[in-house]
């Protein structure tokens, strides 16, 4: 990558290697001590803010620490993996996670798939009608994703929603008046999976389309004379040069997937069975302050799975910035 | 490197100097070449994708604008047998409502609301700026030991999920006697915000050719003089696009704010969830004036910076 103020200026007279060596050390102990000046405020937020509180869970997590002990100042007593065995045996967690991973894979797969067909269209599309697709898109990834599930939430709302009032003029019945879509768990999700894939979309279809970009025309022209397919075009061509994107879009969605609490919490609060429609982050909101130890339990479960989930993308972004 | 400024800008650049090369002339579609059958088989292929088009903007502008059609939309009609897809009996009554009215008894209305997220957010880009800033030069610049390291941590750190410790993060922020303030919500969102901030200033400082800097050297600039006389007014893009990531970020915030905040010292977003809860049995025309007065501002600092901030989060992907 690109060479650093530090590197030795190239001189053609010959230097005393000793010298050389000597000064090399002195300024590299120098540039040691303008690097931590620099990042000790970095270091102490991360630290106090990050590493503190990983640290404080994983810990507060072998222990029955409960509001009691905070309230009377005592110190909790250490249950080993007391804690992990009842939030696995004895809880909703088993359910809420694999709730919460199959919403993560639905709702991953549409992002993605729908984002790369959007990306395609445009491609295709002439200037102005890209203009207006990419304003379109723009807006339903810039609204704060409480306010838009606040609309979406009106939108399905059981008495005056338009989504009711459309099916009732389409079969031209009155079947859907005060029909809620929350209160079954199943169309909560689907309303949920809409709200959140409304918003992703936008940032999938703008990557993908920008690293289309990057796929020369010439390439392709020349794969087509050759007497390549279209399938053969999109796999053996396309594919490489997208291949790094379509990695760090997955895993980044894959996260933020897993991660959701706006949408679901706002839509419970409109009707929903939170007990039936938990994910991670409301599940472990809702058990309230209390069982400190459990909930640590639950956090650093949470964190492993999250880790894991992202470490094709730590991997993939170290390797192609060569650090 | 550089590709982390406006991705598809300068990729769409790099694609056109390619094809300028010595094959130039290959761009003129040979009699039944795929170019040409594209060609010719384009008015109902156009047509088709522009239907596509329109399909895909008016499902993505829907809600928004059903947001200010309500918005605007007296309460009668908003709870009328066939909704009105057009605020014919224009109001601003429902802004009027939002903006006076408190959420709940005991609870903060909008005008405080907003007071206290302006508060935390400013305060928050310009911490989060000025700490990442510094790091960010340190990472871009310097070859020092443990460089890759720290990066390897804020990558992730950046992944780790502040949700998933939040009663631990509850329990210090009470240990600290910080609960319920806007100072112990803004050291939450500090820590949220930083590791993704260095991230990306880190490439916007990198992006900068350090010959630029050396060569203001040779003309007898001191080292430091050379980085805030050269480098640094062009870093301003950068740190505009980052400073409205903060900015969004802390905006938008929920999770944190609802379990630190109560009563009085709401921030928005809670306060928009509690005014939701108190009046939209009585009032969804002022729910929705709330959410937009909301979104707009979010909504313009977005339109600023957006090629930004897909750049930013696949630097490591999208590279020209």
């Amino acid at each position: 990558m690109s060479g650093t103020l530090t590197r030795p200026a190239p001189t053609r007279v010959p230097r005393d290697p000793l010298a050389t060596a000597t000064r090399d050390r002195a300024r590299r102990r120098k540039d040691g001590a303008a690097a931590l000046t620099l990042l000790g405020p970095s270091l102490v937020i991360l630290a106090v803010m990050v590493g503190y509180p990983a640290v404080l869970m994983i810990v507060q997590s072998f222990t029955d620490y409960s509001i009691r002990n905070k309230v009377q100042g005592t110190l909790p007593d250490v249950v080993g993996f007391e804690n992990y065995v009842e939030v696995f045996t004895a809880s909703d967690f088993p359910a809420v996670l694999v709730r919460s991973l199959g919403l993560m894979l639905v709702m991953t797969v549409l992002i993605v798939g729908l984002g790369a067909l959007v990306a395609v269209l445009m491609t295709r599309l002439t200037r102005g009608w890209r203009i207006l697709v990419s304003i379109g898109l723009l807006l339903a990834w810039a609204m704060p994703p409480l306010a838009a599930t606040t609309v979406w939430g009106w939108i399905f709302d059981a008495q005056y929603g338009l989504v009711n009032w459309a099916l009732n003029t389409v079969t031209g019945t009155q079947d859907f008046t005060n029909h809620s879509w929350l209160l079954d768990p199943w169309s909560f999700f689907v309303v949920l999976t809409i709200i959140v894939v409304w918003q992703g979309v936008p940032f999938a279809a703008f990557t993908l389309y920008a690293a289309l970009g990057q796929v020369p025309g010439e390439v392709l022209e020349a794969a087509s004379l050759d007497g390549a397919t279209g399938l053969q075009r999109f796999r053996l061509v396309v594919y490489p040069y997208l291949r790094n994107v379509v990695t760090v879009v997955v895993v980044l969605q894959v996260i933020w997937n897993l991660r959701i609490f706006t949408q679901v919490y706002a839509l419970q609060q409109r009707g929903g069975l939170a007990s039936e429609t938990n994910v991670l982050g409301t599940y472990i909101f809702r058990q309230g302050v209390g069982e400190f130890g459990v909930t640590s339990a639950i956090g650093v479960l949470t964190v492993i799975l999250l880790l894991a989930l992202s470490w094709g993308y730590v991997r993939t972004t170290l390797k192609e910035e060569e650090l | 490197m550089s590709t982390q400024i406006t991705p598809a800008a300068q990729l769409s650049t790099v694609g056109v100097e390619e094809v300028a090369g010595p094959v130039g002339d290959a761009r003129t579609p040979r009699p039944g070449s795929l170019a040409a059958r594209r060609r010719r088989r384009s008015p109902a292929g156009r047509v088709l994708r522009n239907i596509a088009a329109l399909i895909v903007f008016a499902f993505s502008v829907f809600p928004v604008y059903w947001m200010l059609n309500m918005s605007f939309t007296s309460g009668q009609s908003i709870i009328s047998r066939t909704p009105s897809f057009l605020p014919l009996d224009f109001t601003l009554r429902n802004y009027e409502t939002a903006w006076t009215r408190p959420a709940a008894p005991g609870q903060t209305d909008f005008v405080h609301g907003l007071i206290s997220s302006g508060l935390v957010t400013v305060s928050v880009l310009v911490i989060t700026l000025l700490v990442a800033f510094l790091a960010s030069i340190a990472v871009a610049r310097i070859r020092f030991r443990g460089r890759r390291s720290f990066i390897v941590s804020v990558l992730i750190v950046q992944m780790i999920p502040g949700e998933a410790m939040m009663f631990t993060i509850y329990g210090m922020i009470d240990d600290w006697r910080l609960m319920n303030t806007l100072v112990g919500l803004g050291v939450v969102y500090v820590a949220a915000v930083v590791p993704f901030t260095i991230w990306t200033l880190r490439g916007f400082v990198a992006g900068v050719p350090v010959d630029l800097e050396e060569a203001a050297m040779i003309d007898g600039c001191t080292r430091s003089q050379a980085f805030w006389k050269v480098t640094f007014p062009l870093l301003a893009p950068g740190l505009v696009a980052t400073g409205v990531f903060a900015f969004i970020q802390s905006w938008n915030e929920f999770t944190m704010a609802l379990l630190l905040l109560r009563g009085q010292n709401l921030t928005l977003p809670p306060w928009l969830l509690s005014f939701q809860s108190a009046t939209e049995a009585t009032n969804w025309g002022a729910v929705m004036a709330a959410s937009t007065l909301i979104s707009v501002p979010v909504v313009v600092f977005f339109l600023i910076v957006q090629g930004r901030m897909s750049g930013g989060l696949v630097s490591g992907a999208v590279k020209g």
